[in-house]
């Protein structure tokens, strides 16, 4: 049981350890740059399915259903904590998982499109890590700054006036972001005194009347900070642009840090207002869920309008956190299990839409790609070399069979449609709208649940028209098809995205029993509040 | 003091909303400057405004804690400059890359009509 205590702090130290030792190697020797991070990236999966075992097998063995780490072994209330619960280790294994697809595509041309990349792409993953990892609320924002310092880094990766122009923007609006952060944070420290979520969670019902309007305060104030991260609206402007401007793998990663912003919420409303303290019972929950069902609105207009495929790649992420902030606003377990569920099937989805997306559009425009001019920019006298790398490379054949079958997939998956996991996503999502009281017992089903429902499908079909619009444009209509030279490095990620999407379909069934019982650990903080600090403590008052 | 503290907080706030919804970028970056040193009195401002006490142990020794001034916002307020700084080196950066590519200082890198 020890080492695998040991195992919880992985995920933070190694990508830092790679991406500092990777900033001493020289930036012309790419390959071996790559080999390190790859091998970095992969055992970084493998340490995050472990912890994902240890996360699910800890009820079995009897112990607390949460594992922490108390780093320097400094006790929980007054020093950083880890924690490690079924939802921490379900987002960790869904970012390795991200990561390592993208960065194999990204190894094709894009990591050599300017300096830095693996370290940048190091550091998010480090912030990623701790930000799912950490139980404190002050760590949350250091980790959240490290992701977002890194996301800067790779947003304008490959430069040019577009990314700067958009990186400028998304700069700006995650400065701000931060900035609220820090009062919220702040303002919950000066009312309660501490910082440890499970500790705020247990000092909640003793904050006096008198404070709760300021605590209220600071929660939304923080909560607010969130909902930019995920793209709530009408906070959500700068997601389109921003995750359009960036490079294919940057934005097929970028898709997992708007879900971030949702763990985070799902976490922090779950555990602090899960036990529906006095005076903070149902907080925010349905600001959360009108404000995903507007998100909801707004992207579905929004997939429907776009003609370029980035813009349309960038509503459907909307859709998508969207549907997920009214699922965590709506706060049943049977419906958080089937969002869950949903994450990660939409993630996996929209991941391989963004690197799809330049695939396809290579095809469109043969030669007009914005990539090969700031490669020259960059590093004029390699041009040479970079040419022979690429007849080396394997070329794909029967190229835009493969990618139109991917397309199919990636449509099904994102309008919900059956086969695939996107619909059983949808449909276990909806099966816990519908049964209020619990599977079969029915139960009076709220007049926003009827909206919400309504909402949900409506985007798929709005998803749906609108791939299927492109998908036409590209595939069928052109009359001299110009087949892309896709490299099979680049097509191997797009499929293992998709592989991992149809094991998810035909392994639905352990996966929502795993998604479930992250759900109901979820509604029992105590359990959690346990894992940090101990045992309940026999006086009561802590200090 | 409180009210001191209260004034400049809200006088820096102010100015720093005022200039992030301007169209320049070096107002904008001015503006997010401000709003940072707002938020990190404010900071500052939540660990209690004491006047005379002990950062840590007065000079005979340990007493009761509640003589201390709270060292927890001070070192909040510490990592958040330290962050703030970075980020707004890294903001100055891109303000001068975009000046470079689009010839403007606009947000938007146009002018608009």
């Amino acid at each position: 049981m020890e080492w695998t205590r040991q195992l919880l702090i992985v995920p933070i130290l190694l990508p830092l350890a790679t991406g500092a030792a990777l900033l001493l190697i020289d930036e012309l020797r790419h390959t071996a740059k790559a080999l390190i991070n790859l091998a970095s990236t992969l055992l970084l999966l493998v340490a995050a399915l472990m912890l994902m075992r240890v996360a699910d097998g800890a009820p079995e063995a009897g112990g607390a259903l949460s594992l922490s780490y108390a780093v320097a072994d400094w006790p929980a209330p007054f020093a950083i904590v880890l924690v490690l619960d079924r939802l921490s280790a379900l987002m960790l294994v869904l970012a390795c998982t991200v990561a390592a697809a993208t960065l194999v595509y990204s190894l094709a041309r894009w990591h050599r499109a300017g300096p830095h990349f693996h370290t940048l792409f190091q550091f998010l993953l480090m912030g990623l890590g701790g930000a799912f990892l950490t139980g404190d609320l002050f760590n949350l924002f250091v980790f959240f700054e490290v992701t977002l310092a890194a996301s800067y880094g790779l947003l304008l990766h490959g430069s040019g006036p577009a990314r700067v122009r958009s990186g400028l923007h998304y700069i700006s609006i995650n400065l701000a972001a931060s900035l609220l952060f820090l009062i919220g944070v702040s303002l919950i420290y000066g009312v309660t005194g501490t910082l440890n979520m499970a500790d705020l969670a247990m000092r909640l019902p003793a904050v006096p009347a008198q404070d709760r309007m300021l605590l209220q305060a600071g929660a939304a104030v923080l909560g607010i900070a969130f909902l930019v991260k995920a793209g709530m609206w009408p906070l959500g402007f700068w997601l389109p642009p921003a995750y359009m401007a960036a490079g294919a793998p940057v934005g097929a990663f970028f898709v997992i840090l708007t879900k971030v912003g949702v763990y985070i919420l799902l976490r922090l409303t779950t555990l602090l207002f899960g036990g529906s303290p006095e005076g903070f019972a149902g907080f925010g929950g349905l600001a959360l869920l009108w404000g995903g069902m507007a998100t909801l609105a707004f992207a579905m207009s929004g997939v429907l309008a776009s003609q370029a495929m980035g813009r349309l790649a960038g509503y459907s992420v909307l859709i998508s956190s969207g549907t997920l902030l009214a699922a965590v606003g709506m706060g049943d377990a049977a419906v958080i299990s089937g969002a869950l569920f949903y994450l990660v099937s939409s993630t996996l989805a929209g991941a391989a839409l963004y690197l799809l997306i330049e695939l396809v559009e290579r095809a469109r425009e043969p030669g007009a790609e914005l990539l090969a001019v700031t490669m020259e920019a960059y590093k004029e006298g390699e041009e040479e070399a970079v040419e022979e790398d690429e007849e080396v490379g394997v070329i794909m054949p029967g190229a835009l069979a493969i990618l139109g079958v991917c397309f199919g997939c990636i449509v099904l998956l994102l309008a919900g449609l059956p086969p695939l996991s996107g619909f059983v996503a949808k449909f276990a999502m909806l099966t816990g709208m519908l049964n209020v009281d619990g599977l079969g017992s029915g139960g009076e089903v709220a007049g926003s649940t009827w909206v919400l429902l309504a909402l949900v499908i409506l985007s798929g079909l709005a998803a749906l028209i609108a791939l299927t619009r492109s998908g036409i444009r590209i595939f069928w209509a052109p009359l001299d098809v110009v087949v892309p030279r896709v490299l099979v490095v680049e097509v191997a990620p797009i499929v293992a995205l998709l592989g991992l999407c149809l094991v998810l379909t035909v392994k639905a069934g352990p996966m929502i029993r795993y998604t479930e019982a992250a759900a109901l650990s979820l509604h029992a903080p105590a359990s959690y509040i346990q894992g940090v600090l101990g045992p309940a403590d026999p006086e009561g008052e802590r200090r | 003091m409180e009210l001191t503290l209260a004034v400049a907080i809200g006088v820096l706030t102010g100015s720093g909303v005022w200039l992030i919804l301007r169209p320049r970028t070096y107002q904008l970056v001015i503006g997010l400057s401000l709003l940072s040193y707002a938020v990190n009195l404010f900071i500052f401002s939540m660990g209690r405004l004491r006047v005379g006490a002990a950062p840590v142990l007065g000079p005979d020794g340990a007493g009761s804690p509640a003589d201390f001034a709270d060292p927890v916002p001070q070192a909040l307020v510490l990592t958040a400059i330290v962050i703030g700084f970075a980020t707004t080196a890294l903001l100055l950066v891109v303000l001068l890359a975009a000046r470079g590519l689009t010839g403007s200082d606009h947000v938007d890198g146009r002018e608009s009509r």
